[in-house]
C-alpha cells in the first residue's frame, strides 16, 4: 500500500498552491499595479487554457470536430446564452463533425 | 450574515456550478476508466479524486505510474503542474472579505480548480461571499468524485463517439466565460489573445518542447497579466 503514500504527496503538493496564497493574503493590501495584474489573471488564464488544448480535446486526430465545436461555442457565447448552452452547443458542434469522422 | 442569507449564498453557488459539474463527469468517467484499464487499485483512484482532486495532475500522475516513474518524480510533476493555482489562488483572495477566517479560506482553498475559479471569481465585479464560493466548490467535488466512481464500476454504455465528444465540454464552457467579456471590454480581447499567443509559442516552438505544459499556462497568465496590468492602468473592469 505505498500507493497511499504517493496519493497523500500528491495530494499535499496540490493543496500548497491553492490554499497558501488565499491564507498569506488574508491582510495584506496590494500595490495597484498587482491589484490590477490580479484583476486581469482570470482572463489571462482563459485564453492559456482554452489554446491549444481545445484543439485536441475531441478524440481523434480530425481538428474538424474541436473547430466546429469551439466555433458553435464562440457563436452561442457571444449571443449571451446561457452558460450550459454554450456547453451544450460545443458538444453537439463536435458530436456532428465526430459522427463523420471517427 | 443570517442563516437565510447564508443558504442562499450556498444555492446560488451550487447553481451557477452546474455547468461545471456537467463537464467533469465525463472527465471523471475517463479517470476511473484509464485508472482500472491500468489496473490501479480502486480504492486508490478513488483516494485521488478525493484527496488531490486535481484532474490534469491525476491523469499525469497514473500515466507516469504506468510508465515506471518514481514518486519523487511524479510528485515534483504533480507540483509543477500546480503552480498555476498559485497565481489563481491570491487573485481569489482579492475578492474575499478580510473577515474571512484562515480556516475558511483553506477550506475553500481545496476546492479551488481552474473551472471553479473563473466561474466563481466572473461572476461579479464585487467582493464573494464564502458561502457562495463553498456551494460552486461543492457541486464541483461530488461531481468529480461521482464520475470517477461511475468510472469504476458502471462504465461504459456511452459510444466512443459521444464520450469524444463531451471531451469539449470544459473547452466550450471557458469560451463560454471569456466571450461575453472580449465583448465588453477591450483590454480583456487584448490580454486574451496575448495569453493565447504565448502559450501557443509554448506549445509549438521545438525549442520550449522540453518545458512541461504546466509552464506554458503560467508563464502565458503572468505575461498576457502583467503587461495589461501596464497598458490599462483603469484594470480590467473598464472599457
Amino acid at each position: 500500500m505505498m500507493l497511499v503514500y504517493l496519493v497523500i504527496g500528491m495530494a499535499i503538493v496540490t493543496f500548497i498552491p491553492r490554499m497558501l496564497p488565499l491564507v498569506m493574503l488574508q491582510n495584506v493590501t496590494l500595490p495597484s499595479y498587482i491589484n490590477r495584474f490580479m484583476g486581469f489573471i482570470p482572463y489571462a488564464a482563459l485564453g492559456a487554457l482554452i489554446f491549444p488544448g481545445v484543439l485536441y480535446s475531441t478524440g481523434s486526430d480530425h481538428l474538424e470536430p474541436a473547430v466546429v465545436g469551439c466555433i458553435t461555442s464562440i457563436i452561442l457565447a457571444f449571443l449571451e446564452s446561457n452558460l450550459i448552452i454554450v456547453v451544450i452547443g460545443g458538444i453537439a458542434g463536435a458530436f456532428m463533425m465526430n459522427m463523420i469522422f471517427l | 450574515m443570517r442563516y437565510g442569507e447564508e443558504k442562499k449564498e450556498f444555492w446560488a453557488g451550487l447553481k451557477v456550478g452546474v455547468p461545471v459539474a456537467v463537464g467533469y463527469i465525463p472527465i471523471a468517467v475517463a479517470f476511473g476508466l484509464l485508472a482500472r484499464s491500468f489496473d490501479i487499485p480502486n480504492q486508490i483512484t478513488i483516494l485521488m479524486s478525493f484527496l488531490i482532486y486535481a484532474g490534469a495532475s491525476q491523469f499525469i500522475g497514473v500515466n507516469l505510474l504506468v510508465l515506471g516513474a518514481s514518486y519523487s518524480e511524479i510528485i515534483i510533476t504533480t507540483f509543477i503542474l500546480n503552480l498555476r493555482h498559485f497565481l489563481m489562488t491570491a487573485a481569489l483572495s482579492q475578492k474575499l472579505g478580510e473577515e474571512v477566517s484562515k480556516k475558511w479560506r483553506a477550506l475553500i482553498a481545496f476546492g479551488v480548480t481552474d473551472e471553479t475559479f473563473t466561474v466563481g471569481v466572473l461572476q461579479s465585479d464585487k467582493k464573494m461571499s464564502k458561502y457562495f464560493i463553498l456551494g460552486l466548490n461543492t457541486i464541483a467535488f461530488f461531481s468529480w468524485n461521482l464520475g470517477t466512481w461511475l468510472g469504476l464500476f458502471f462504465a461504459t454504455s456511452l459510444p466512443y463517439v459521444v464520450k469524444a465528444s463531451m471531451g469539449i465540454a470544459l473547452y466550450a464552457m471557458f469560451i463560454g466565460l471569456l466571450v461575453p467579456n472580449i465583448r465588453k471590454a477591450r483590454p480583456v480581447l487584448v490580454i486574451s489573445c496575448i495569453a493565447i499567443a504565448v502559450n501557443s509559442l509554448f506549445y509549438w516552438l521545438p525549442i520550449f518542447a522540453e518545458i512541461s505544459k504546466g509552464w506554458g499556462i503560467i508563464v502565458a497568465t503572468i505575461v498576457s497579466a502583467g503587461i495589461g496590468a501596464l497598458i490599462y492602468p483603469e484594470g480590467a473592469q473598464k472599457t
